[in-house]
């Protein structure tokens, strides 16, 4: 990758911050002077070897990164994983234990870096959390409300991959589908198989029902790597220099 | 919002509500043996009793890494837990389901520490109103001195240490529990709470507690079937403390 020299590096200008809802007691999003961006889409859309790739890139034009995900809480990530391994959650505990383990990287990673200036690319916010919600019928207002905690992102990738080709990337991979990834809990078909591909075009219908609401940058994952990385960088870069609308 | 009468339920849910030292744990305790000798379905709920959220709970407290947020989330984790998996499904069966404390510890706990009340409200919205709800009303002088007149260690969250209302535990504890009992008081008429005066003896608050029921409820439709075997009738208890704190 070529570096790029000193005087390149673009200073991010301040914009103009705000939460979705409520909001976090205590906390002024204008003090907030980093960059928030989300990379969205299914297991096997491409998203963390995009966000490795955008790191380097981000790194080496002079931005401090941090990086989160889903299930990554100090607080609840080990409880959260036992107990879907159990599959007794019901789906208002399930979401609600997601809810908690989002909380808990916001106030403790997410917002402390940006307060600090830093680049933070979270690999999946709460768009998934909501579209799994949703598909298993939970109330749409009432996780409006429950995420009116969350920050409005500078920007949101949607990672469009069609399920015909993430079953095929899930085999590649791991030879099995995961069985919260085929909403096999749902009990849409007894059949895994059957289960991925119905699971997945729920979700990816729900995603463009909230890709009207919240205004993702849907891209297109079937490309290589390389073309897909650099759609990105372009959309980023062009935020980071303050020429893109915020979503 | 309604009640699980209102929502044709067969079960009834009876809630108990009111500061840590009011007596509430003991008034629902000898309510349940009560209704247990008459042969009814009975089955006892206690606030923050999920075992699958336990572990989460506990840690975040030990190591004081909750926020007023994620001290709601888990919480309402917590609740919705045992709501989906047994208080439903029991009052879906016919049963008396009695909760040591109920949503109200929630709307009040976590306004006081800064929770938008609009936002805690909605994130307990699925849950159904209590059918009868006793709040009990000690004077503060009275419930604190049954707390703190062992001098036991009071624990962070437990003494509100982490509103920073005085750097003194005890202190603390008597501004957050003060500010509690506004939140309870102001809330009682719009959740038709029936306000036993906690001050009295334990057994003349038993007899009222006893007439409220068998005049509210016909508890002759909850009885058991001849010859049924009971084993358990309630969820997990909390370790018994001589004192009793709800945190």
């Amino acid at each position: 990758m070529k570096q790029p020299d000193e005087n390149q590096i673009v200073v991010p200008r301040r914009t103009e911050r705000r939460f979705y809802g409520q909001g976090i007691p205590g906390v002024d999003p204008r003090q907030l002077a980093g960059r928030l961006i989300v990379v969205e889409g299914a297991d096997g859309s491409g998203r963390s070897t995009q966000i490795a790739r955008l790191v380097e890139w981000l790194e080496g034009s002079g931005h401090a990164t941090v990086q989160v995900g889903l299930k990554r809480s100090t607080l609840v990530s080990e409880e959260l994983e036992r107990a879907q391994n159990g599959n007794i959650l019901s789906r208002m505990t399930l979401g609600l234990f997601y809810a908690t383990d989002f909380a808990d990287q916001l106030e403790n990673i997410i917002l402390p870096a940006l307060r600090a200036g830093f680049i933070v690319l979270a690999d999946r916010y709460i768009y998934t959390l909501m579209a799994r919600d949703l598909v298993r019928g939970l109330d749409e207002e009432w996780l409006k409300n429950l995420y009116g905690i969350a920050l409005e992102p500078d920007a949101v990738f949607y990672l469009n991959v069609p399920p015909e080709e993430l079953v095929q990337r899930s085999f590649a991979k791991n030879a099995a589908l995961d069985y919260w990834e085929s909403g096999m809990d749902l009990g849409l078909s007894r059949d895994m198989f059957d289960s991925f591909m119905k699971y997945q075009t729920l979700m990816e219908k729900t995603f463009r029902q909230l890709q009207r609401t919240y205004g993702f940058h849907i891209v297109d994952g079937m490309r290589s790597t390389e073309a897909v990385n650099n759609e990105l960088r372009k959309k980023i870069g062009a935020i980071l220099a303050g020429k893109l609308a915020v979503t | 919002m309604k009640t699980f009468a209102e929502q044709n339920f067969p079960g009834r849910l009876i809630a108990v509500e009111g500061l840590d030292g009011s007596g509430k744990s003991t008034q629902i305790y000898l309510l349940k043996r009560w209704l247990e000798l008459q042969n009814l379905k009975v089955y006892f709920s206690e606030w923050n009793s999920s075992e699958l959220v336990k572990s989460a709970t506990s840690k975040g407290k030990k190591r004081e890494l909750l926020t007023p947020t994620t001290f709601s989330l888990i919480h309402a984790t917590d609740f919705a837990d045992r709501y989906e998996r047994h208080l439903v499904p029991l009052l879906r069966a016919g049963y008396l389901v009695l909760c040591d404390r109920y949503i109200f510890t929630a709307f009040a706990r976590d306004v006081v520490r800064g929770c938008p009340p609009e936002w805690v409200r909605g994130l307990y919205n699925f849950a159904a109103l209590p059918d009868l709800t006793f709040f009990f009303k000690a004077d503060l002088e009275v419930s604190l001195r049954r707390i703190l007149d062992g001098r036991p260690q009071l624990k962070y969250f437990e003494a509100g240490m982490d509103l920073r209302l005085s750097a003194d535990p005890y202190e603390s504890f008597r501004i957050f529990q003060g500010r509690i009992l506004e939140q309870y008081l102001a809330m009682s008429t719009e959740f038709k709470f029936m306000t036993v005066d906690a001050n009295q003896l334990v057994e003349a608050q038993q007899v009222l507690v006893r007439q409220l029921i068998s005049k509210k409820l016909n508890l002759d439709t909850f009885k058991r079937a001849e010859g049924v075997v009971v084993r358990a009738v309630s969820g997990p208890r909390k370790k018994n403390k001589t004192v009793e704190v709800a945190e």
